[in-house]
């Protein structure tokens, strides 16, 4: 077993370095043992199919190893006029800025009238919460019962018509995850400093002004991790999709994850060209994701 | 104020209860145009659309699997992700900073971009089993778990870690004996999220054991697939059954969820 080594007391100053050194060398020795049962789940799980998955969006294949190089042809398949990649693009985006405005929009509000210490907020905190530990599948058909109950009165059916399942995939979606949101908001404005509020009241602030200029800015970084979670969730959608319209009339109510992975197990042939509308899914994601934090980060305020 | 939250709580629950209602019914009558109506003495079916749910699907044969794999995968994620963030937290190295970034990297990219090579791979590496799918897991829940785990690690002092090096402890018993007791209520955390995604999951197990084994996703996802008439009865007798165990583990752990959630969120 080492013991660290130090010089003398008095003769050096102490740095962090020098205070890192001997367990760094000690734990360096057991990178291994810590790392490796991750770093190999990992490499299996995701980097290899990753790596692989770039390849392939550049061949065209059936199984892995059959792959012949077409360079960009499969991008220039998917977005080909008229396919149905761009109009689950153009879904998926609709979709996306609707929910993400209404989720949050009704979860802050509902978490303002839970922080006011009404009796039983206990309860409405579990009712509300409840729909979000409901699987995508199971809640995709509770809400096909619903909407199609409902649509029946005017002879429709939630696939007759792509817009009935936008519709009902919003609702389903706000159904699901306004709870998830509203605890998060929750404890933002319950994290809100008492003292700021009082002092707030004490100017004479009405409670519209108080929440516009003292609560909001304060829950800031709620509403930059809420947004992320609402967008990244919506763009990524597919159990509901799937169990709710199984992308029906044809693909037309397909988002794009469903229409990838229909691209890929529906379509033979077509591999190649799922894995290219992943590529470009999987930048898309990233991309507005990164780009929403840095909006957010910007705003955020400290105490 | 109370009132609205009232109806709005009606509201919320409603869609439930009116599964909950239809599962009491012969499936015949549980067509779009009678979606709403209470069972009456015609079309009350007591429990029989349980049972023969429960057959259809191989209900509990489902259930146990589900059971095994998510509380397998907890255990494994939260046993290596937290000792791989631990030590990428505390080593400054080019290893360490790479295998963190590419953990982190990995919690942006949809699940359709590896799905494909990730299925294939698993069924040459002999992975495509429950054991296999737990491996999996791992590596995929590994970003968001090392992430949580790394910010808790940071804000542990260095010194009762060196103090257990200088008292003789190999890094091994260091981790076991000092630090993770230390990372419990993140460790929580990050139990609980992967909790509801790995048991609410279809796509995953779909394609990497879909054709030997059923989870309960799968499961539900089954009765609606072929070409013959759909059992509605069935149908919402499973899905009777497969919300009952979440809110059973809601109402035990709602501390514990809750503040999962919140902490899960702060971090990010």
């Amino acid at each position: 077993m080492r013991t660290a080594g130090r010089g003398p007391k008095s003769a050096r100053p102490r740095f962090p370095s020098d205070r890192e050194a001997p367990m760094q060398k000690a734990l360096k020795k057991y990178a291994a043992f810590f790392t490796l049962p991750t770093l190999l789940a990992f490499a299996v799980a995701f980097l290899a199919p990753f790596l692989i998955g770039i390849y392939l969006s550049f061949t065209k294949f059936s199984t892995i190893t059959d792959a012949q190089w077409v360079g960009f042809g499969n991008y220039a398949k998917a977005f080909e006029q008229g396919g149905d990649f761009l109009h689950s693009l153009g879904f998926t985006a609709c979709f996306a800025a609707i929910t993400i405005v209404s989720i949050n929009g009704i979860a802050f509000l509902f978490a303002l009238m839970l922080t006011r210490k009404l009796r039983g907020t206990n309860f409405f905190r579990t009712v509300f919460f409840m729909p979000n530990l409901i699987g995508g599948i199971v809640l995709g058909y509770i809400w096909q019962l619903i909407l199609n109950g409902v649509l029946y009165h005017v002879g429709q059916t939630v696939i007759s018509d792509a817009t009935y399942g936008f519709w009902g995939l919003v609702v389903l979606v706000n159904w699901q995850m306004i709870g998830y949101m509203m605890v998060i908001y929750i404890a933002g404005i319950q994290n809100v400093p008492q003292d700021l509020l009082d002092a707030a009241a004490v100017d004479g602030a009405s409670s519209g002004q108080v929440l516009r200029h003292v609560t909001i800015p304060m829950v800031m970084p709620s509403i930059t991790i809420c947004l992320f979670l609402t967008l990244t969730n919506s763009f990524r959608l597919f159990d509901q999709n799937l169990a709710l319209t199984g992308g029906q009339p044809g693909k037309d109510s397909a988002m794009l994850a469903l229409n990838i992975y229909q691209t890929f197990y529906g379509t033979p042939g077509y591999e190649g060209v799922g894995q290219a509308k992943a590529v470009v899914f999987f930048l898309l994601v990233a991309g507005i994701a990164l780009l929403q934090l840095r909006l957010t980060k910007r705003k955020e305020v400290e105490a | 104020m109370f009132l609205v939250l009232c109806v709005l709580s009606l509201a919320f629950i409603a869609p439930v209860l009116v599964v909950l209602m239809n599962s009491f019914k012969d499936q015949f009558s549980i067509s779009s145009d009678e979606a709403f109506h209470f069972p009456t003495g015609d079309t009350f079916v007591g429990f029989q659309n349980y049972v023969g749910g429960v057959e259809k699907t191989d209900y509990w044969n489902a259930f146990g699997c589900s059971l095994s794999i998510t509380v397998c995968a907890l255990a494994v994620i939260v046993l290596f992700t937290s000792m791989t963030a631990w030590y990428v937290t505390r080593v400054k190295s080019r290893y360490s900073s790479a295998l963190y970034y590419g953990l982190i990297f990995s919690m942006v990219v949809p699940f359709q971009m590896v799905m494909f090579s990730m299925s294939k791979l698993a069924n040459m590496l002999h992975l495509d089993n429950p054991a296999g799918l737990v491996a999996l897991y791992l590596g995929f829940g590994a970003g968001q778990a090392v992430f949580l785990f790394s910010g808790f690690v940071k804000s542990i002092p260095v010194d009762i870690e060196e103090a257990a090096l200088i008292d003789g402890c190999s890094p091994i018993q260091e981790f076991f004996l000092v630090v993770f007791p230390i990372l419990k209520p993140i460790s929580i955390t990050v139990a609980i999220l992967d909790a509801m995604w790995i048991w609410n999951d279809y796509l995953m197990p779909y394609l990497v054991i879909g054709s030997d084994y059923k989870t309960v996703p799968i499961a539900v996802q089954y009765l609606q697939g072929g070409y013959g008439s759909k059992d509605m009865g069935a149908m919402m007798a499973v899905l009777v059954l497969s919300i009952i165990p979440v809110v059973v583990f809601y109402l035990f752990c709602q501390k514990y969820i809750i503040r999962g959630i919140v902490a899960g969120a702060v971090k990010g």
